[in-house]
């Protein structure tokens, strides 16, 4: 055995994917695992250059250049397909009489395991191939109960919030509150008001001051009803800038008259947000269950929306009730 | 408790005796929900209330039910990428045998939360062998003993395995390699993806 069989039988073991080049840079010796990634395409007496290809660094054609780089880590693919990227290491031999180059698959060993049906036995006792293998189906599995799990509760936040009650920017209630709040009064045959507040020129604050200015507008609006109506009573956040306010056991218009021009004039007050000055106002239309004989959810809402067009219609700013003649006008 | 351990029952109690048998031990043991969640954590004695549940209603002492648990998650379609995973422990069944020394570090690297007890496997002769499972988790020597005869017939190889007790709370189960290449075993294929 000379010492070439005896160097290539160690590698053989160590690093299965080693080639042995001679001074011209012809393939002498080959590992088996690399020997098995072209099984048809015998690697011996081939230039190696002819069979890889240097991704970097580049502009390498001879074995002498090659030689020059010995220790940097090389960056190769395969000429023909699959284009198998690699990693190699070279290593002279001694007396100028050729060189070692150990290869190995790097970060395209998932894809190369497929594609060349490798095994435990084609990888060094010593390779951390495996245990990369093995890492990258456990974490995959791990995130795949991970992410499932997300989904679910993301699932759960949306029916969560669904099931809210509270407009969130405001901290008022919601349309589906106030839908459930009217239903229960109405079921319970209460007596009450019902005011549809509408902000006049809120979407000119929103395009000159932009979003926050809104935001800002819409929360104290929210803090002022609420502090113009009892505790009892309900105030919610219909719409961008639609309010509906529920005045319990009251149906004496003049003291509707009184809140609903008390809730004006303050809306209109400027709010300062950063330095500006936010102008706005608002419309009100009201209507009472003792205008109805056997009064119905919608049938109130929808009076109260016909009192606030006639609110609108006069000019802004000011408060209706809602009356049948007016609606016989429609 | 790890979530993937109440899942483990949970999935196990379903594939075999059916969802409405689930369905019936969760209502029994209180819990209120009927799902475990894998990724979340849960208290210990969730898990040995549903465990002792089961064990009456099905009529079967824990330690069996255990082992058939332990079966299960090795030999049942479902479980593949869990067989795959122990797989990539050795070429061989004793290869895989002496993997088990790494398995609780191997299950952290893939669940940092998810605290096994560690094994060692101590080498009698080349055929005999003995399987030490530290305290931590009850019962966990009997899913081993499930574990260890499901993954000799994976690898094709013969082996008679006992419970041999509890030495200074360390559960210790002895096997015999009586044949390393009994029958073929199942195939193993390193690149296969479940995609």
């Amino acid at each position: 055995m000379n010492d070439l069989d005896q160097l290539s039988t160690m590698l053989d073991t160590l690093c299965p994917m080693f080639t042995v080049l001679d001074k011209d840079g012809r393939i002498q010796k080959v590992g088996p695992t690399l020997q098995k990634l072209r099984p048809n395409q015998p690697m011996v007496d081939h230039c190696f250059l002819e069979i890889f290809q240097l991704v970097r660094p580049r502009n390498i054609t001879n074995l002498p250049a090659l030689m020059a780089i010995a220790g940097t880590k090389l960056h190769l693919k395969f000429h023909d397909e699959p284009q198998t990227a690699l990693k190699g290491l070279v290593a002279p031999l001694p007396d100028g009489t050729g060189a070692v180059i150990n290869l190995s698959f790097g970060i395209s060993i998932l894809d190369a395991v497929r594609d060349y049906s490798l095994t435990s036995a084609d990888f060094s006792g010593t390779d951390l191939a495996i245990e990369l293998l093995y890492l990258v189906e456990a974490k995959s599995a791990a995130m795949e109960a991970s992410r499932s799990l997300n989904l679910r509760l993301q699932g759960a936040m949306l029916a969560a919030e669904e099931q809210a009650y509270t407009d969130t920017l405001t901290g008022l209630k919601n349309r589906r509150a106030m839908d459930h709040i009217l239903e229960h009064l109405i079921s319970t045959k209460s007596t009450f008001a019902l005011m549809h507040l509408d902000l006049d020129f809120f979407k000119s604050v929103n395009d000159k001051l932009g979003h926050a200015a809104g935001d800002h507008v819409l929360c104290e609006a929210a803090r002022i009803m609420l502090d113009e109506t009892r505790s009892g009573d309900a105030v919610a956040r219909v719409g961008g800038d639609e309010f509906v306010l529920i005045i319990r056991n009251l149906s004496n218009k003049e003291r509707l008259e009184r809140i609903a021009n008390r809730l004006i004039g303050r809306l209109q007050a400027p709010m300062s947000f950063e330095g500006d000055a936010c102008v706005i106002s608002a419309s009100i239309g009201t209507a009472l269950t003792s205008q109805f004989l056997s009064p119905k959810p919608a049938e109130i809402l929808h009076a109260a929306d016909l009192a606030l067009y006639e609110a609108k219609r006069s000019g802004r700013s000011c408060h209706r009730f809602y009356s049948e003649a007016t609606q016989a006008q429609h | 408790m790890h979530g993937l351990i109440n899942r483990a029952i949970q999935s196990f109690v379903c594939a075999t005796y059916g969802r409405e048998c689930w369905m019936q031990a969760t209502e029994e043991a209180g819990f209120g929900f009927s799902e475990f969640e894998a990724m979340l954590v849960y208290d210990r004695e969730k898990s040995y209330r549903i465990l002792d549940v089961l064990s009456t209603e099905l009529k079967r002492p824990r330690d069996d039910f255990l082992e058939d648990l332990g079966t299960y998650l090795v030999s049942h379609p479902d479980m593949e990428g869990l067989r795959r995973l122990l797989r990539f422990g050795g070429v061989t069944y004793v290869e895989f045998l002496h993997s088990l020394d790494d398995l609780a570090d191997r299950v952290r690297l893939a669940v940092s939360d998810l605290d096994l007890p560690s094994l060692e496997l101590q080498e009698r002769s080349p055929t005999e062998f003995e399987l030490h499972c530290h305290a931590g988790l009850e019962g966990y020597s009997s899913v081993m003993v499930g574990i260890l005869r499901a993954m000799a017939d994976d690898y094709g190889a013969l082996v008679m395995l006992t419970h041999a007790g509890d030495r200074n709370g360390v559960d210790i189960i002895s096997m015999i390699l009586v044949e390393s290449a009994f029958a073929k075993g199942r195939h193993f294929d390193l690149g296969a993806r479940n995609s």
